[in-house]
């Protein structure tokens, strides 16, 4: 297969369409996992799952296994996950705690910063070989950074710094750990994989996407709908009023705020009203949560705090998070056709326990694998995918809102109204620029 | 629906449906009977008010209020599911999955103080829907109640062998 050239590439992406091949063609996917995923900061995970010296957990940049590991210094290492001899993964479980990565295949063992520390028989390869044995080290991913607990990487040796990567979507991170009374934030309560056989970006363009919910989630609206009213203990309870929540009327979208901010990324408004799913002073258990944020930081911050309403924030091309409800799901590209989702809930330290079983209960509804919910937008992504496999109709039209994004603060663009497809142009538009070297 | 000419395994045994002695294997052919035929209207009827349908993330898992599960539905939440099923936009219902629930290796533990009846099983499930056949594998724990002169579902535990893997959508019952 011929490589494909710049100008072919940036030919895919118009202002408000895009060429049906960027979702079908494996050519273009395998240039993505080198043009794209291996130049972007990733989002690998949360200090959390690493909290003390040698925990560490397995995961994938570009489809490529690396270890995330907390050396006995402290420091969070990145590593590939392939032994220096004949490429065996050195760790298969996907967490735990070690003082090293023992090779299976012929003992090779490494040390948690990746240096190659014992050989056995390591006279067999040559006489030199233990003088050499630093060139056997695991090789680290090129760079690893942290902004408030999230752990990103990048394949990249050069690139932008993750402060300029990030943007003003670092208010979305700063959202979702300014809520803890104590400043801290777990991942807590396990992680869904949902799968789907469909290109790994419908997802991203799908979470921020307002005018979906009344179309895809029409089913689950309904089911929830009715005169019933809903108590406000049951295990039911915050299942019923989120799926209710999709329902909101057009107007209620179309006033929401949709911004996007650096190479593709994005957040939207919240569209929540109801008082038991979002800060609402009624609810005992938000009272009791707010009044330890109080304490902490004082009435006006915790004010301030609370007062931020965001639903989906996207960190392109890997993470979309919602920071007012504590989910996040990191996106694993498999093929141009198959995509998993890993999605994960966040416990605040020092929250009422109450309010952690809320969160599971939101994740079950918006993130689980069976949901009412996320099952009819999996089955959306495949039907999509199979539409985009046609040969007639070549172009994506991305037309909703286009000609009325406007600046905004903190370097940021607003769509015209919050049903905007500006994200989705946002995307693009840093997708044609990691594909063809361009400006954003 | 269900094709009224065929009759359910449990239907044939009259003095098992009305008597209050439960042959345990009948009982769970019964339930999987009635969902391999859509009849989901009487299969929420097996349930009491009170009952709990489980499908946990994890393995072993003990707790379903800190930890994620695949299903933690209370009635209500069951009767949703089932409502869902008949909305025309109920996108990963229509069609519904075809489906065999293979019930197996079943035991019927000693009735306990309260009353409450456990069987252990297994399911074997085979799953189809637009041109993609899927199977699971299950332990399965069921704890029944009498209620007037039926035993009816209080707790229903379904641990997958493969919760914790990389899944697609699941919009059909274990």
């Amino acid at each position: 297969m011929g490589a494909i050239s710049s100008q072919q590439i940036g030919a895919l992406i118009q202002e408000d369409r895009v060429h049906r091949s960027v979702y079908s063609d494996p050519a273009i996917f395998e240039m993505e996992m080198s043009q794209l995923f291996g130049k972007a900061w990733l989002i690998l995970g949360h200090e959390s799952q690493i909290a003390q010296s040698g925990d560490y957990f397995c995961t994938e940049m570009a489809r490529q296994p690396v270890i995330v590991v907390r050396h006995e210094d402290g420091s969070v290492k990145v590593l590939f996950n392939r032994c220096s001899h004949r490429g065996a993964m050195v760790c298969h479980d996907q967490s735990g705690n070690t003082k090293q990565f023992v090779c299976p295949y012929h003992g090779w063992t490494f040390e948690t910063n990746g240096n190659l520390r014992f050989v056995p028989l390591a006279h067999n390869y040559g006489e030199s070989f233990v003088e050499r044995m630093p060139q056997f080290n695991l090789t680290p991913v090129a760079r690893v950074d942290s902004y408030r607990g999230f752990i990103f990487a990048s394949l990249a040796a050069e690139g932008p710094a993750l402060s300029d990567f990030l943007g003003h979507m670092t208010s979305s991170f700063d959202d979702m750990v300014d809520r803890s009374p104590t400043g801290e934030i777990e991942i807590a309560g396990g992680v869904f994989k949902h799968a789907y056989n469909g290109n790994w970006k419908l997802v991203l363009e799908n979470h921020n996407d307002t005018v979906h919910p009344a179309f895809v989630h029409a089913s689950s609206v309904f089911a929830a709908g009715g005169p019933e009213t809903v108590a406000s203990t049951s295990v039911s309870d915050i299942s019923i009023r989120q799926m209710r929540q999709n329902g909101a009327p057009a107007d209620v979208w179309e006033k929401l705020g949709l911004w996007t901010a650096g190479p593709g990324h994005s957040y939207m408004g919240d569209y929540h009203d109801d008082k038991r799913l979002v800060a609402g002073l009624t609810n005992p258990i938000f009272k009791e949560y707010a009044e330890a944020l109080t304490a902490r930081i004082g009435e006006d911050r915790a004010n301030d705090v609370l007062s931020v309403h965001r639903f989906n924030s996207i960190v392109y091309p890997n993470c979309s998070f919602m920071s007012q409800f504590r989910q996040l799901r990191i996106v694993h590209p498999i093929a141009v056709d198959r995509t998993v989702v890993y999605t994960y809930s966040f416990r605040m330290k020092g929250a009422p326990p109450a309010l952690f079983q809320d969160t599971i209960a939101f994740g079950n509804v918006v993130n689980g694998t069976a949901s009412w919910v996320l099952t009819d937008d999996l089955e959306v992504y495949e039907r999509t995918q199979k539409g985009l496999t046609g040969q007639l109709s070549d172009w994506v039209y991305l037309g909703r809102g286009f000609g009325d994004d406007r600046p905004d603060d903190h370097a940021m663009v607003r769509g015209g109204t919050g049903t905007s497809e500006i994200h989705i142009r946002s995307q693009f538009a840093a997708w044609k620029h990691y594909m063809t070297g361009s400006a954003a | 629906m269900s094709d009224p000419s065929i009759v359910s395994p449990m239907s044939v045994i009259a003095p098992v449906a009305e008597a209050p002695i439960l042959n345990a294997e009948l009982f769970l052919f019964h339930e999987a009977w009635l969902l391999d035929h859509f009849d989901f209207e009487a299969w929420l009827d097996l349930y009491t008010d009170d009952a709990v349908y489980w499908v946990p993330l994890e393995v072993g898992q003990s707790d379903p209020l800190t930890t994620h599960s695949l299903v933690y539905d209370d009635k209500r939440l069951m009767q949703i599911r089932v409502r869902q099923q008949t909305h025309p936009r109920a996108h990963a219902r229509l069609p519904l999955s075809r489906t065999v629930h293979q019930v197996g290796n079943v035991q019927a533990q000693d009735i306990d103080e309260a009353g409450e009846q456990t069987i252990r099983s297994t399911l074997i499930l085979f799953e189809y829907r637009r041109e993609r056949q899927r199977s699971f594998a299950a332990n399965v724990v069921h704890r029944l109640r009498l209620q007037g002169n039926a035993w009816k579902i209080l707790h229903k535990r379904v641990d997958l062998i493969n919760s914790e893997s990389e899944l697609d959508g699941i919009a059909f019952f274990f």
